[in-house]
């Protein structure tokens, strides 16, 4: 039961001012800009929007700064905001074989068209402190090569002529949305995927780790990895025609996976999908991985009881501010729970007292 | 689809040029062009999202991926010509500009508007994506193969 306690107005009103202030920090210090952090802090701001679901740099950049880098709490500022927002359609599938690529790779085909292209990347960094950094300085401009801006086709495309790589067929159904209609079981893969791009990236991380360690082992190579921006285009129904409304940068993760067949299904390389809002990499590849293990059903796979193959528990237990406000809201006030509480427990004591002390008079 | 001819293929284009741009691109080439013209609201400029879909499996059924912000409007000009915008962000201002701007594509002014907003805008466009492609081109791997011991 929940009763209002009056009284806390003072402290809680008091409590924010000093929160203003911390955030702050100490003034002889320059004020961060939400410019500042858009451009400096990008792979922050890109996990707010992915996980956030709202593709808007500006609106994370501010909320980190309100969150004080806090990135759970930043998340749960802009999923707020996105439910005051009139939803005005939504866009056409984006097609990520027309991408303008910064990073393709692929670990399972050394020469595939258009190459590997590393991009800015963490990867073969040292991991060494760099502590010019620390000091203000010019960086040297990134050079620069002649570059083909055609469309780089999706790898599988291409390497699938004898067949033994499970096709995704062009399908045309509308998808279920998890923002208009609560997550129930049994979730197709479309909405196991809106569920999963969304998800806590720490989550999909180890999810997917353990299935990399023998929990629904599923051997899972990157088929290919590309980060790059994509136009979104949506029909406009006052025009009567599509047009592109905006350009987004994604990052998709497919991968091929080693499968011996099934009773339904023929030995083949199967696939796991992740696309994901931003420069994200580890988490599309997570995300990659733990669809794959989701698949199992359909695949005609043997369920082995790996939780990353029980989609109730990987989708209900991913989402970030489902969980955090579950498990916040026990530090709340909970006086008159309690009490009740309070109340059992000594009834309990008593009896068992008064038993051992019949007992003992025995 | 692509390769039929589209009576809308310019618009369309007019269109995506000018909800892709930076913030105050539009307003500023707009009002460098041109005094602007009386008009109406049809539909004052409101900020909402857009649901974004992929393909599963980059070729598959749809799914929804996450919303993006977006700002439209709608107006007529006195001649009676309408203007739509619908471009990405929160952006009261360059939508307005995107609006009048698709309104005055459709009146004499064209050819004008054509080479003080809409040429400029391609450019920057393609140098920016220009820019990227030859960055990421010299990040591009060239393998060799070393001579093995057993040939």
């Amino acid at each position: 039961m929940y009763v209002a306690v009056k009284g806390g107005e003072r402290a809680i009103q008091n409590a924010h001012a000093w929160l203003a202030e911390e955030r702050r920090g100490d003034t002889s210090v320059a004020e961060l800009s939400v410019a500042q952090i858009r451009e400096q802090l990008s792979l922050a701001v890109n996990r707010v929007m992915a996980e956030g679901s709202l593709y808007d740099p500006d609106l994370a950049a501010l909320a980190i700064k309100q969150a004080r880098g806090d990135l759970i709490e930043a998340i749960f500022l802009i999923r707020a905001y996105r439910t005051t927002l009139p939803r005005f359609g939504a866009s056409a599938p984006v097609d990520t074989g027309e991408m303008a690529c910064d990073r393709r790779i692929s670990a399972t085909f050394k020469d595939l068209p258009g190459g590997q292209v590393l991009g800015p990347t963490f990867d073969y960094t040292h991991r060494l402190l760099d502590f010019k950094l620390a000091a203000e300085g010019e960086i040297a401009e990134a050079p620069r090569r002649e570059a083909d801006q055609g469309p780089v086709p999706h790898v599988t495309e291409f390497l699938n002529k004898e067949g033994l790589i499970e096709e995704a067929p062009r399908d045309d159904t509308t998808p279920p949305d998890l923002t208009r209609e609560p997550l129930e079981m049994p979730a197709d893969r479309a909405l196991r995927l809106q569920a999963l791009t969304r998800a806590d990236e720490g989550f999909t991380l180890s999810m997917a780790y353990s299935t990399q360690r023998g929990y629904a082992r599923n051997h899972a190579f990157v088929g290919e990895l590309r980060i790059g921006t994509v136009p979104v285009e949506m029909e406009i129904p006052e025009l009567g025609f599509d047009i592109e409304i905006g350009e987004i940068t994604l990052t998709e993760c497919e991968t091929v996976n080693q499968f011996k067949g099934s009773k339904t299904e023929p030995p083949q390389f199967t696939r796991g999908y992740g696309l994901v809002f931003g420069q994200t990499e580890r988490k599309a590849i997570s995300m990659a991985l733990v669809d794959r293990a989701l698949r199992w059903e359909e695949l005609g796979e043997d369920n082995v009881g790996a939780p990353a193959q029980d989609a109730e528990f990987v989708l209900y237990h991913a989402d970030n501010i489902q969980a955090t406000g579950f498990l916040e809201h026990i530090k709340l006030p909970h006086y008159v729970d309690f009490q009740s509480e309070l109340e059992l427990v000594r009834k309990l004591r008593r009896e068992v007292e008064a038993t051992q002390h019949r007992e003992a008079a025995e | 689809m692509k390769d039929s001819f589209d009576p809308n293929a310019d618009r369309k284009a007019w269109m995506g040029l000018m909800a892709k741009a930076p913030e105050g691109r539009v307003t500023a080439l707009l009002d460098a062009a041109l005094t602007r013209p009386a008009f109406t609201w049809l539909r004052a400029p409101e900020v909402g999202s857009v649901m974004v879909r992929g393909h599963t499996g980059g070729t598959g059924a749809p799914f929804n991926l996450g919303e993006m912000t977006v700002t439209r409007c709608a107006l007529t000009l006195d001649t009676g010509e309408v203007g739509h915008a619908y471009i990405q962000g929160r952006r009261k201002g360059d939508a307005e500009a995107a609006a009048l701007v698709d309104a005055l594509m459709q009146t004499e002014r064209a050819a004008d508007l054509r080479a003080k907003v809409l040429d400029p805008l391609a450019r920057e466009q393609a140098q920016r994506r220009t820019d990227r492609a030859e960055k990421a081109a010299a990040t591009k791997v060239d393998f060799f193969t070393m001579v093995r011991g057993e040939d």
